[in-house]
């Protein structure tokens, strides 16, 4: 495994009494792919929120490139936010503003561009995610994958060195999620992000990871790959692989996806 | 009885935390104006959505609450023979007092109300999760130009309120019970002084700040509000304690101004 680009050094993160991460250390591998699993409630989307510096560990670092996000003030913190993509489970469109304004927004706020090439790369971007013609449209009148687009064309327009990805194809059909995968395999191939994603999509998710968290119990359980998760000794993680990957893991559509 | 004093100690932490982020709301809101680059067409936006959209509510209610004020004044005025004081207690009671507070009620459930829903239902959709994410800050981005906005068509609504409330007094007077226009227009030169202006004037800025604090801060803080709930149903009770919040608010503030200024 490369060097880790996100580490997290003993942290602890709870809500009112309850610990949902209970002294936590791990890494997250440079230009790989990450997978974040378990079940509801056991701190997937808030491990998400502790990279993203939008909640901070009672205890403990959370590094970024080295840098510690935990203690940081709001203008280090938005330098550091600059590297990172987000696709939101619910996409997070802004909802008053247009299509094309959604995606052209990091690029007005965050770089001095003039009109005509802000206009230029928001349009060069919305062509490969096939959204032409829709950026006039307002996101309430977008279908839910067609929203994900737009947002995963939105997480991609700064070109950001680390994506994360929350549930990115929980309530899609088989289709559209099959479609999102397509598209991940695709920008990452082309920008060679790092990318972390928290999902419940197992096995399918699980054909995109190098690397495999399980979390559990306030502890985050670290695979290598997906295969070694079947041969744990583990007794929480066989159970886990029985009822969320069958006794079968291999899945036909790896074959589909590569 | 352990049980009690930790519920009641929980409680209080509480409510310090949330006056803690309320103050620090504000502060960012108005740090927000310095913040790089301002963002002025989204400002005009919002005056135009809070002020100009008022403009028919504020003139109706203007108008009726003048034509009621001197109504009222008139029969109980006629009483003494001193229908001829119509005008400078028309003038008086709306400029100092029913002006800025009923323009302010009047914002409130309309622009107020509205503003902490939007705020909500883009805490609840992640939005705001989503600028911090791009490293946009959501207070200059998105609070601070309604507060700006706010702060601006308040005073202009009151003021519009004001006279409007003024010219339905002489039309309820005057045209319709016969009093002397020239009476009614000179009490109101004479009886009206600079510090009757004042405070209105300070009072319509207390309330739009008021207004505008609570209602996006409400629907900003919408996740952390104790009792409120989730989704809709908690953005929809935030947005009611949002509006029952300022107007008390604005009711509280209008008795301190008046007993300091007066």
């Amino acid at each position: 495994m490369s060097r880790p680009i996100i580490e997290f050094i003993d942290v602890v993160k709870a809500f009112g009494t309850q610990r949902i991460l209970d002294h936590v250390s791990v890494g997250f591998p440079e230009g790989k792919t990450t997978v974040i699993a378990g079940g509801s409630g056991q701190g997937k989307s808030v491990s998400l929120k502790l990279i993203l510096g939008l909640i901070k560990p009672e205890s403990g670092q959370i590094l970024i490139e080295g840098q510690d996000i935990a203690s940081m003030k709001r203008r280090q913190l938005n330098t550091i936010r600059t590297n990172f993509g987000v696709l939101f489970q619910g996409s997070a469109l802004l909802d008053s503003i247009t299509v094309f304004e959604n995606v052209a927004l990091p690029l007005r706020e965050r770089r001095s561009l003039s009109r005509q090439e802000v206009h230029r790369r928001v349009e060069e971007m919305l062509d490969q995610f096939d959204l032409s013609g829709h950026g006039e449209k307002y996101p309430a009148q977008l279908s839910g994958g067609m929203k994900k687009r737009v947002g995963l064309s939105r997480a991609l327009m700064l070109q950001p060195k680390i994506m994360l990805f929350d549930e990115p194809t929980t309530g899609l059909d088989p289709e559209i999620s099959m479609e999102i995968y397509r598209l991940f395999f695709k920008t990452q191939k082309k920008f060679g992000y790092t990318s972390i994603i928290v999902s419940h999509d197992i096995p399918k998710v699980f054909n995109l990871a190098d690397q495999v968290i399980i979390l559990k119990d306030g502890k985050m359980i670290v695979f290598d790959s997906p295969e070694e998760i079947q041969f744990s000794v583990n007794p929480e993680i066989q159970s886990f692989v029985e009822t969320t990957m069958g006794q079968v893991y291999i899945s036909q559509d790896i074959e589909k996806l590569s | 009885m352990f049980q009690y004093i930790e519920k009641l100690g929980a409680t209080t932490i509480y409510y310090l935390r949330d006056i803690g982020r309320m103050g620090l709301f504000l502060l960012q809101s108005f740090a927000g104006v310095f913040s790089h680059p301002f963002r002025f067409r989204e400002t005009i936006r919002q005056i135009k959505e809070i002020g100009s959209s008022s403009l028919g509510l504020i003139a109706f209610t203007g108008a009726f609450t003048g034509m009621v004020l001197g109504l009222q004044g008139y029969y109980t005025l006629s009483k003494f023979g001193s229908e001829g004081a119509l005008g400078s207690a028309v003038a008086l009671s709306l400029i100092r007092e029913l002006g800025p507070v009923l323009t302010a009620l009047m914002v409130v459930g309309r622009a107020g109300s509205a503003m902490c829903a939007e705020i909500g239902i883009m805490r609840n959709s992640e939005q705001l999760d989503a600028l911090e994410c791009m490293a946009i800050d959501p207070f200059r981005y998105l609070i601070t130009p309604k507060f700006l906005a706010t702060l601006i068509s308040v005073p202009i609504l009151t003021q519009f309120f004001n006279l409007i409330g003024i010219a339905g007094g002489y039309l309820a007077g005057v045209v319709l019970l016969g009093v002397n226009p020239g009476a009614y227009t000179s009490g109101i030169e004479q009886s009206v002084v600079n510090l009757d202006i004042n405070l209105g004037i300070v009072k319509s800025f207390v309330f739009a700040l008021l207004i505008v604090w609570i209602c996006a801060g409400r629907g900003y803080f919408v996740h952390l509000i104790r009792g409120a709930g989730f989704g809709a149903e908690g953005v929809s009770r935030v947005t009611t304690q949002a509006v029952v919040y300022s107007s008390i608010s604005v009711l509280l503030w209008d008795y301190l101004i008046t007993a300091v200024m007066l």
